[in-house]
C-alpha cells in the first residue's frame, strides 16, 4: 500500500450564479484591485491508502460523487499525487 | 397515526412544528434521526434549523445520515414527507426531490416575510387553497435559490410539480418579488410522487392563531 493525497477541487458549474464570488470579486475591486472575473471553489485534501494510483483516485471520486459535490450545482476535479 | 418530526443535531423548528401539527389535532412525534422512524409513522416532517452546521452544503450532511434511508423507504411507500427550510435542503440533497437550494442571490441570511402563489392546488400539500391564492409566509434562509437546469424546469412545471412561487402582494411573479433569486421563482415542489414536498417558507410559523395569520396551517392539515 501506498499514501497518496487526492486533492477534489469542486466549483460551481459554469453558469450557476456565485454570489459570494461576486461579493468577494466586489470587495477586491474596492481595494483598488483590477480583475475582470473571480471564480470561487472548494479544495478537499484527502490523504489516504491505495495500492496504486487509479484506485486511489477511483476511491477520492467515489466519495466526491457520494458527498463532497452535489451534480445539480458542481463539477469537479480529482488529481492525485504519491505523498 | 403518527407524524415523526425528525430531530437533526442543529435543528431549531423541529418543536415549532409539533406545536403547529399539535394545534391541529395532529399526532405528532419528535424523533431524534439516531432512533430511526417509529412503526406507526404516518407522515414525516424533516424540520426547519442547521444540520451539521451547515457544513459542507446545508442539508449535505442530514441527508446522508441513515434515517434518510428510511424517509425514503416511507415516501416510496406513499407517506407524506414534507421538508421545511433546513428539511427542503435535506430533500434536495437526498434527491426525493430535484434540484438544489443554494446561496441567496443577496449572498446573505434574510429572514423576512414573503407571498407565495399557489400554482397547483391540486396536491395534499395545496388542497386547502385554489390555486392562484396569495400566502403570506415567513422566510429565515441563507441558502434558499432554487437552482435547477432550465429544461428540467419546464419538465416540472408541464407535470404541475411546483407547488408554490414568490409573488408579489398581487400574485405576480416578477424579479422583484423572489426574495434569493430562485429559478423560476420557485418556493416549494413536489417530488416524482406528489406525497413529497419540499418548500424554504415556513407554514409552521404561520400556524397558531395566538400569533397571527394561519396561511400555513393549509400545508400541514396533508397530516390530517
Amino acid at each position: 500500500m501506498t499514501g497518496y493525497t487526492a486533492t477534489v477541487t469542486v466549483r460551481l458549474k459554469q453558469g450557476v450564479l456565485d454570489p459570494e464570488a461576486e461579493t468577494t470579486q466586489r470587495a477586491l475591486e474596492r481595494l483598488g484591485f483590477e480583475l475582470t472575473d473571480l471564480r470561487a471553489a472548494d479544495a478537499f485534501e484527502i490523504e489516504l491508502e491505495a495500492d496504486s494510483a487509479g484506485r486511489a483516485r477511483e476511491r477520492a471520486t467515489e466519495m466526491t460523487e457520494r458527498l463532497l459535490a452535489n451534480p445539480t450545482l458542481h463539477d469537479y476535479e480529482v488529481e492525485v499525487d504519491q505523498r | 397515526m403518527t407524524v415523526a418530526v425528525v430531530q437533526f443535531g442543529g435543528s431549531n423548528c423541529d418543536r415549532d412544528t409539533v406545536r403547529a401539527l399539535s394545534a391541529l389535532d395532529i399526532d405528532t412525534r419528535l424523533v431524534w434521526h439516531e432512533d430511526g422512524l417509529p412503526a406507526e409513522t404516518t407522515g414525516v416532517v424533516l424540520p426547519g434549523g442547521f444540520s451539521y452546521g451547515d457544513y459542507l452544503r446545508a442539508g449535505a450532511m442530514a441527508a446522508r445520515s441513515p434515517v434518510m434511508d428510511e424517509v425514503r423507504a416511507a415516501a416510496e411507500s406513499g407517506t407524506p414527507v414534507l421538508g421545511i427550510c433546513n428539511g427542503a435542503q435535506v430533500g434536495c440533497e437526498a434527491s426525493l426531490t430535484p434540484g438544489a437550494f443554494t446561496v441567496n442571490q443577496s449572498a446573505r441570511f434574510q429572514c423576512e416575510h414573503v407571498h407565495l402563489r399557489v400554482e397547483n392546488a391540486d396536491t395534499l400539500w395545496t388542497a386547502a387553497y385554489d390555486a392562484g391564492d396569495v400566502l403570506r409566509f415567513p422566510i429565515a434562509h441563507g441558502e434558499g435559490r432554487f437552482e435547477i437546469a432550465d429544461d428540467r424546469l419546464e419538465t416540472l412545471a408541464a407535470e404541475n410539480r411546483i407547488l408554490f412561487r414568490y409573488c408579489d402582494p398581487e400574485g405576480r411573479v416578477t424579479e422583484a418579488a423572489n426574495p434569493n433569486g430562485s429559478t423560476g421563482g420557485v418556493a416549494g415542489i413536489v417530488g416524482d410522487h406528489d406525497t413529497v414536498a419540499v418548500m424554504m417558507p415556513h407554514p409552521e410559523r404561520v400556524s397558531l392563531p395566538d400569533i397571527g395569520p394561519t396561511d400555513g396551517q393549509g400545508v400541514l392539515r396533508a397530516f390530517a
